[in-house]
């Protein structure tokens, strides 16, 4: 499963863990792992651990999930980039978006 | 069979040695206890008759002396005695003696005895010949690891174990236990550890473990990510170990920059992060041994920690925790935990758990059958002055070339060239730590190619979020139209001075796009709308390449990209390229 989806015990965060390429083939089953989450979820973690690449429709998706989570109030974290896909975040301006750890 | 007959009354010696030849055996004889030990040493008999009461030396003395001068060698001993006094006859015993036989004798029970005491001494004899045997094949096999062990070493080298920051304990034949440990820098900056313990000992652990050092540093060295190597080893593993034999291990990933450890453990006891605050986080196993699963099942996942100058990171294997005492208990998983907990300030975990395994198992070497081996988060600038080094050289392997590879009609639908295309590039030694950027590179022009040129599929479809379903719904539905088309990659490498340069031209068949006008309505949607989902590509382009042109009607594109084989800054520098937004012819 290149796309896999985790609510945490106390059902308020959901993290989604992206697997390989992170690209516009993931669009679906990326868009699916949030749009029909609970309402409960105030925060999100995309978790990068597993991605190895990444190209600028990720980042699309990445935007995408931000605005469904409010826009300028969301809380999105992304997590554990590897040394290259943060380079892509960082050329992008991302960190201003998300919070990249 | 010889038979030594000590007896100090000529007639009962002459009566029984009569006996005892006719019996067929051979038979020297001695009349008191000094000739006995005297004709022992000469003739070496297989069977000593000796009188308990004799003049000069009795036959205790006697018994003595014969039992020495025999050695490891059963010489069965029978007294005969006139005593019926059971504590004298046990005194006999003590002495040295076999058996006895009370006067007078019986000859049918004199026969029978003799009988058995040959019957015991043959079975001596055979299982003397077969430990001599086993001894010998033991120092020969031990002769035989250790010149292994000489060809292991040059396959599996130690790598950077030696580094400041790594402390290991390893029997010096732990392969031949299973048990393999293997370190190498990163490329990129970085140490990557790899801890095995192959089921099994001897020499299948140890020819398995062969690959698995050739993988490891083979791929580390070309710059693969850990769950790159780990699914290799996997692949190889599965494919010549038999069933029912596997490795487990844990891999830790080091990045020294970006303070991050990733480690995947599968089958090993816990691991542990031990903080400079003696605060902890275990690495414990989460995944089958490598060699179990078949590829598409195995995972590769790996945790990812936050880390910083002065962490250790502690694995290990099942022998550590298994060692046991005296009393047969053994450390266990609690016992590490015991002595983490216990750490005094200062005290490295390593030098901890070793102390603690010597005093408990009483053996200062510790087993042979245990590996540990920690490894000291450093920061990045002692990392680069331990590892004081000329570059890797960028002069082995393909660094001059050139290359065309055009996609063409339905291949367009079927076939995504980027994996094929990437790998090229990744054989330029290197060049693989910057394997991201490279994949970016390629996969934006493919896509810009393939969505506008091909497709003709207009960005500003991707505005909202049903519009972005919906453009990759159109996608794929104009994949099925791709008649008359082609995408063509040229790619060109070269090196120099302090990297190389890869130069990429993307041609495609579409109607190519107005970009002078692009660029400008990029930067004005930008002004007000915030960010955008789309459009994001050409700009990532110009940003990570030295030069970025648009030729022809804008269905030409061609760009150049420098790298460096040493690290310099990684931060964003825009406004350093030359980026030519304006066609030149």
């Amino acid at each position: 499963m290149p796309i896999e989806a985790r609510r945490s015990d106390d059902g308020q965060t959901l993290t989604i863990r992206v697997e390989g390429r992170f690209d516009f083939s993931t669009h679906q089953a990326f868009r699916d792992a949030y749009e029909h989450s609970d309402p409960a979820v105030t925060r999100y973690v995309v978790d990068l651990s597993d991605t190895t690449y990444l190209d600028s429709s990720a980042l699309g998706m990445l935007l995408l999930l931000r605005d469904h989570a409010g826009g300028d109030s969301a809380c999105i974290s992304v997590e554990n980039c590897n040394s290259d896909v943060r380079r892509i975040l960082a050329i992008s301006n991302f960190e201003q978006l998300f919070s990249i750890r | 069979m010889k038979v030594l007959i000590a007896e100090d009354s000529d007639s009962d010696r002459l009566i029984l040695s009569a006996f005892v030849r006719k019996l067929g055996h051979e038979v020297f004889e001695a009349s008191d206890g000094i000739e006995a030990v005297a004709l022992f040493a000469d003739v070496q008999p297989d069977i000593v008759l000796l009188d308990a009461l004799m003049p000069r030396m009795d036959g205790m003395e006697a018994a003595r002396q014969i039992k020495a001068l025999a050695g490891e060698q059963l010489v069965p001993l029978i007294f005969l005695s006139s005593l019926s006094d059971a504590s004298e006859l046990a005194r006999c015993l003590e002495a040295g003696g076999d058996d006895f036989l009370v006067k007078p004798y019986n000859r049918v029970i004199l026969e029978a005895k003799i009988n058995a005491f040959n019957r015991m001494r043959t079975m001596h004899r055979v299982l003397s010949a077969q430990r001599d045997q086993i001894r010998r094949q033991n120092e020969t096999m031990v002769e035989e690891q250790k010149v292994a062990r000489r060809v292991f070493d040059n396959v599996a080298h130690t790598g950077c174990l030696n580094a400041d920051n790594i402390r290991h304990h390893a029997s010096p034949l732990s392969v031949f236990n299973g048990d393999v440990l293997f370190a190498a820098d990163r490329p990129g900056g970085g140490t990557l550890i790899f801890l095995g313990d192959f089921t099994g000992h001897g020499l299948p652990a140890a020819i398995g473990a062969m690959p698995v050092a050739e993988i490891f540093y083979g791929m580390a060295f070309k710059g693969f990510s850990a769950a790159d190597i780990l699914r290799e080893i996997n692949r190889k593993l599965r494919i010549i170990l038999p069933p029912g034999m596997f490795c487990c291990g844990a891999m830790l990933d080091a990045d020294f920059k970006l303070g991050q450890l990733r480690t995947w453990n599968g089958g090993l006891p816990d691991g542990w992060l031990v903080r400079a605050d003696g605060e902890r986080t275990v690495i414990a196993s989460k995944h089958l041994p490598l060699g179990v699963h078949p590829p598409e099942q195995f995972s590769a996942s790996m945790t990812v920690l936050p880390v910083v100058p002065g962490d250790q990171v502690i694995v290990m294997t099942d022998g550590f925790p298994e060692s046991s005492n005296e009393q047969g208990q053994q450390f266990g998983e609690a016992g590490v935990r015991q002595v983490l907990d216990q750490l005094q300030p200062g005290e490295t975990p390593f030098h901890a758990l070793m102390a603690h395994i010597r005093q408990f198992t009483g053996k200062p070497e510790a087993a042979d059958d245990l590996t540990l081996c920690a490894l000291e988060i450093i920061h990045q600038e002692q990392y680069q002055a331990q590892n004081d080094r000329p570059p890797e050289s960028a002069l082995f392997g393909p660094v001059d070339w050139h290359c065309v590879y055009e996609v063409r009609e339905r291949t367009l639908a079927d076939f995504n060239p980027l994996p094929l295309l990437l790998h090229i590039c990744m054989e330029v030694p290197g060049l693989r730590r910057k394997s991201g950027e490279v994949y970016t590179l390629l996969s934006e022009l493919y896509n810009n190619a393939l969505e506008h040129g091909v497709l003709e599929l207009p960005s500003e479809w991707k505005a909202s979020p049903d519009g972005f379903g919906h453009y990759y719904q159109e996608r794929k539905r104009r994949l099925t139209e791709t008649g008359g088309h082609y995408i063509r990659f040229s790619l060109s490498h070269q090196p120099t001075a302090t990297g190389g340069q890869l130069q990429v031209v993307c041609e495609d068949s579409g109607k190519g796009f107005d970009f002078a006008r692009y660029f400008e309505k990029v930067s004005e949607m930008q002004l007000p709308s915030g960010p955008r989902y789309a459009g994001r590509g050409l700009e990532m382009l110009k940003r990570m390449a030295r030069q970025l042109r648009v030729h022809g009607r804008g269905n030409h594109v061609e760009l150049v990209y420098d790298w460096e084989t040493t690290e310099t800054n990684d931060g964003v520098e825009p406004g350093h390229n030359e980026t030519l937004r304006i066609a030149d012819d």
